[in-house]
């Protein structure tokens, strides 16, 4: 008997049912953004730190719209391209209320948006010795992937493709290493185009997916949102449900015994 | 009469004037500042909230006031 309510996504000693993460920039509004993450089934979200519109007070504030309370918000550093910068960022993301789990991004290039490894490596050290949990972009590179969780990572979370790029998985081959060699949950983030794309991730043995273009950029975000929801939900139980093995040649279904 | 001395700081990265010998906590309420939602900086230190009333503010402070927006 499958029961997937079981199947809790673990994440820094906190449990989810819900493995799909979802980002909350590029949506047209708050309220089409808030309706997405309630239909997605998403309990964590991503968020960006930035400054207050001093001069414009009646613009719409994101914890007026998304409940710190019941959705667990992970505050990132996107737009950081060094350690300094992404240090500076979770830090005050911390102050805001106390926010310990955090996704740390560090980018090396502001064309392709790969992570500077390197960055993100020192910054994960010196996160992880103030008591931050970290959730950890990264590149789909095995021996990276070690050393973040080396460096205190609480979760590896490597890149499909490029940020916004919707070209899917492009490494299957270094997912499914990282897969075997680490135990700590393994989140797909970035590059995700449909929803076909998490089930993969999924298939191949990922925690989770965090998704944000793809479904506040889809013509109909909100179905998007959906099928995201549902495809995260079909590629864990087809994980867990333990796959055939791959053969050249045909097999038939119906037994050959009997034949007419 | 005593004519009011100002001073200039720098908040979010635009100058403002103020009252010499103002508090951090008169600003945030004077720039209408929901204090539980965001973090505030002060000369790239954080500063606890706690203590904004006894923050007395320099001239050519620099203070960043940050919130959570939409990201991915």
């Amino acid at each position: 008997m499958v029961n997937l309510k079981k199947d809790s996504l673990i994440i820094a000693n906190k449990k989810f049912n819900s493995r799909l993460i979802v980002g909350t920039g590029k949506y047209k509004s708050m309220t089409e953004c808030a309706k997405a993450i309630t239909l997605s089934g998403a309990e964590i979200v991503t968020v960006a730190v930035r400054r207050v519109n001093i001069s414009d007070k009646k613009k719409p504030l994101l914890m007026d719209y998304i409940d710190p309370k019941k959705i667990t918000y992970l505050p990132n550093t996107a737009g950081c391209f060094n350690s300094k910068e992404a240090l500076r960022t979770l830090r005050l993301a911390r102050e805001i209320g106390g926010w310990k789990l955090v996704k740390l991004e560090v980018l090396g290039d502001k064309k392709n948006l790969f992570p500077d490894m390197i960055e993100t490596l020192k910054s994960t050290e010196v996160l992880a010795k103030e008591g931050f949990k970290v959730m950890v972009y990264c590149n789909d590179d095995p021996l990276m992937a070690k050393r973040l969780e080396n460096s205190g990572a609480d979760a590896i979370m490597p890149l499909a493709a490029p940020i916004g790029s919707g070209l899917g998985i492009q490494n299957k081959i270094n997912i499914q290493i990282i897969r075997k060699q680490t135990k700590l949950p393994l989140i797909i983030d970035a590059g995700l185009g449909q929803a076909s794309d998490a089930t993969i991730a999924m298939e191949l043995g990922c925690d989770g997916v965090l998704v944000n273009t793809a479904i506040a950029k889809a013509k109909k975000p909100f179905e998007m949102a959906l099928a995201f929801k549902n495809a995260v939900i079909a590629g864990r139980q087809s994980y867990k449900s333990g796959r055939i093995d791959k053969i050249l040649m045909g097999n038939q279904s119906s037994p050959s015994k009997g034949i007419i | 009469m005593k004519k009011i001395k100002k001073i200039k700081i720098k908040i979010n990265g635009r100058i403002k004037s103020i009252i010499q010998d103002s508090n951090l906590s008169e600003l945030l309420k004077n720039v209408k500042i929901p204090l539980n939602k965001v973090a505030i900086e002060l000369n790239e230190e954080i500063v606890d909230k706690k203590k904004i009333n006894k923050i007395k503010l320099n001239k050519n402070d620099k203070i960043e006031i940050v919130h959570f927006i939409g990201g991915g």
